[in-house]
């Protein structure tokens, strides 16, 4: 269960987050939608606290955390938080210095001292679940887009997070490249892993969220299970915003 | 020309001496020690409270600023006028040690900089914690790129530390001073002296491109043809 109360970002003058509250239940799918600049981004970056929020609460399992302004948290208690969690970029951000494999066993080894040999055990198991096995020695720079964004996901479920947090995870591949990606994230949707996504991507979306938050101009305007807030949205609003993004995946792109 | 060829035989060993009880340590030790000062100088200057980077700035600019020579001159023969009286290698060592500091502390910052942020994202993302992240994520992504950079210093600095001879230092050069004022044969000498410097820079450029291609192994730049 992650629970954001109140959750308020500021940059400056910029209220980017203006009282974010919402509830992800273990085991679901919760997919950020809304228009570019709304603060999709930035409210995943304050779940694993990339972002420190200027005020609210953060829940993720058993830790917690208020925030208050100009009070910066303790680094334990950062980590604390963090560990919780695990994070897919959108331009996937893999170590280019690490093989595949070498990725995926890094937070195992250096943060979680575990012993080579098990983590490197774990991590070509992680590795075969995404279907990159086969490239475990592989440099990153010799993968395609969307082989390097599965490593990446095997990164982050190396450390077995309790909520796996992606950042339009498949906006910086093409439509072939990017189905891969969502075929294995709805691999792991059907295996109860608990994520919270950000996307334009309807078809990542539909194909796996279950439930969906509408985001615009850094509040919640609408959110609930897929299902109805895709075909029969209450707000207005939400009704524009999806239609817009229904157009675009008919034309076969994303934004 | 036999005559040359002998003075250069007989004089060898004496230059080769010099180089290597003086002029090789004197160089592995200050750029050992520059490099952990430049480095520590670029955390401070990235990382660290802003009086302690305008400190290492003021360093940074001094030591630029100013001779090498001079600065050698200072610690050895001014500093005892300060009470501070220093044997002539120490102090050569204190002044190379400083001035590769310096150099590098920018070299270093500079590549520090240059690993895009996302790369700190995605090790805090997977639980490292600050030094953690810059020792097995940030550092050896910098490295790599800062191989160029530093090995221009570290030749640089087997060179300078001919100017060690000023200040009373008996290495290569000044040997080589010491063998023309009996032998009256400066070009051939001097001659000789260089080329020996020109073999320890060229084996620190082979070094140089040996180590580029270890750290640049995986790929994703445009390498050197040769
Ligand atoms: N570090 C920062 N400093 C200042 N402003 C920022 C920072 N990060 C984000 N913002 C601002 O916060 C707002 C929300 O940005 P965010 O990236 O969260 O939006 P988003 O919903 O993810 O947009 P997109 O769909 O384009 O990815 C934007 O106006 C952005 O300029
Ligand atoms: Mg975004």
């Amino acid at each position: 269960m992650i629970r954001l109360t109140n959750i308020e970002k500021r940059f400056g003058d910029l209220t980017v987050l203006k009282g974010v509250t919402l509830s992800v239940a273990e085991g679901r799918v919760t997919a950020l939608i809304g228009p570019s600049g709304g603060g999709k981004s930035t409210l995943l970056r304050c779940i694993n606290l990339l972002e420190i929020p200027t005020a609210g609460t953060l829940r993720i399992g058993q830790e917690e955390l208020s925030f208050r302004d100009g009070v910066p948290p303790a680094w334990r208690e950062i980590q604390r938080l963090r560990r919780q969690t695990g994070m897919v970029f959108q331009n996937f951000q893999l170590f280019p210095h690490r093989t595949a494999i070498e990725n995926v066993m890094e937070g195992l080894v250096t943060v979680q001292k575990w012993p080579h040999e098990r983590a490197r055990e774990r991590a070509f198991a992680l590795l075969q679940k995404v279907g990159m096995a086969h490239k475990a020695d592989a440099w990153p720079a010799t993968l395609s887009g969307g082989q390097q964004q599965r490593v990446a996901i095997a990164r982050a479920l190396a450390p077995s997070p309790r909520v796996l947090l992606c950042d339009e995870p498949t906006s910086a591949l093409d439509p072939e490249l990017s189905g891969e990606v969502v075929e294995v994230l709805g691999r792991l949707a059907d295996e109860g892993t608990t994520m919270v996504m950000a996307t334009h991507d309807l078809r990542l979306a539909s194909r796996i969220a279950h439930d969906v938050v509408f985001l615009e101009a850094g509040q919640v305007v609408e959110a609930g299970s897929a299902q109805a807030l895709f075909t029969q949205p209450k707000h207005d609003r939400t009704k524009r915003f999806i239609a817009t993004l229904t157009q675009q995946g008919q034309h076969g792109e994303g934004v | 020309m036999l005559h040359w060829l002998t003075l250069m035989a007989d004089s060898l060993p004496s230059l080769l001496w010099a180089a290597l009880v003086f002029t090789i340590p004197l160089t592995l030790a200050s750029f050992a020690l520059g490099l952990m000062v430049g480095l520590l100088s670029a955390v401070i200057r990235l990382f660290g409270p802003a009086p302690l980077a305008v400190v290492v700035r003021f360093y940074v600019w001094i030591i630029r600023g100013t001779p090498l020579l001079v600065q050698l001159f200072l610690i050895f023969y001014g500093l005892p006028s300060a009470g501070i009286v220093l044997d002539a290698f120490p102090a050569a060592l204190i002044g190379f040690t400083l001035n590769v500091g310096a150099y590098t502390s920018e070299i270093i910052r500079a590549v520090i900089g240059s690993v895009p942020k996302g790369q700190w994202e995605a090790a805090y993302s997977i639980g490292m914690n600050w030094n953690q992240a810059m020792r097995r994520t940030i550092l050896p992504q910098a490295a790599r790129v800062a191989v160029p950079p530093l090995a221009n210093s570290f030749i640089s600095l087997v060179k300078d530390t001919s100017l060690a001879a000023a200040i009373t230092v008996p290495e290569l050069f000044q040997a080589a001073q010491r063998i023309v004022a009996t032998t009256y044969e400066p070009l051939i000498l001097y001659v000789e002296a260089a080329l020996i410097y020109l073999v320890l820079s060229s084996a620190l450029s082979a070094l140089q491109l040996r180590l580029e291609r270890r750290l640049g192994r995986y790929g994703g730049f445009l390498e050197a043809k040769s």
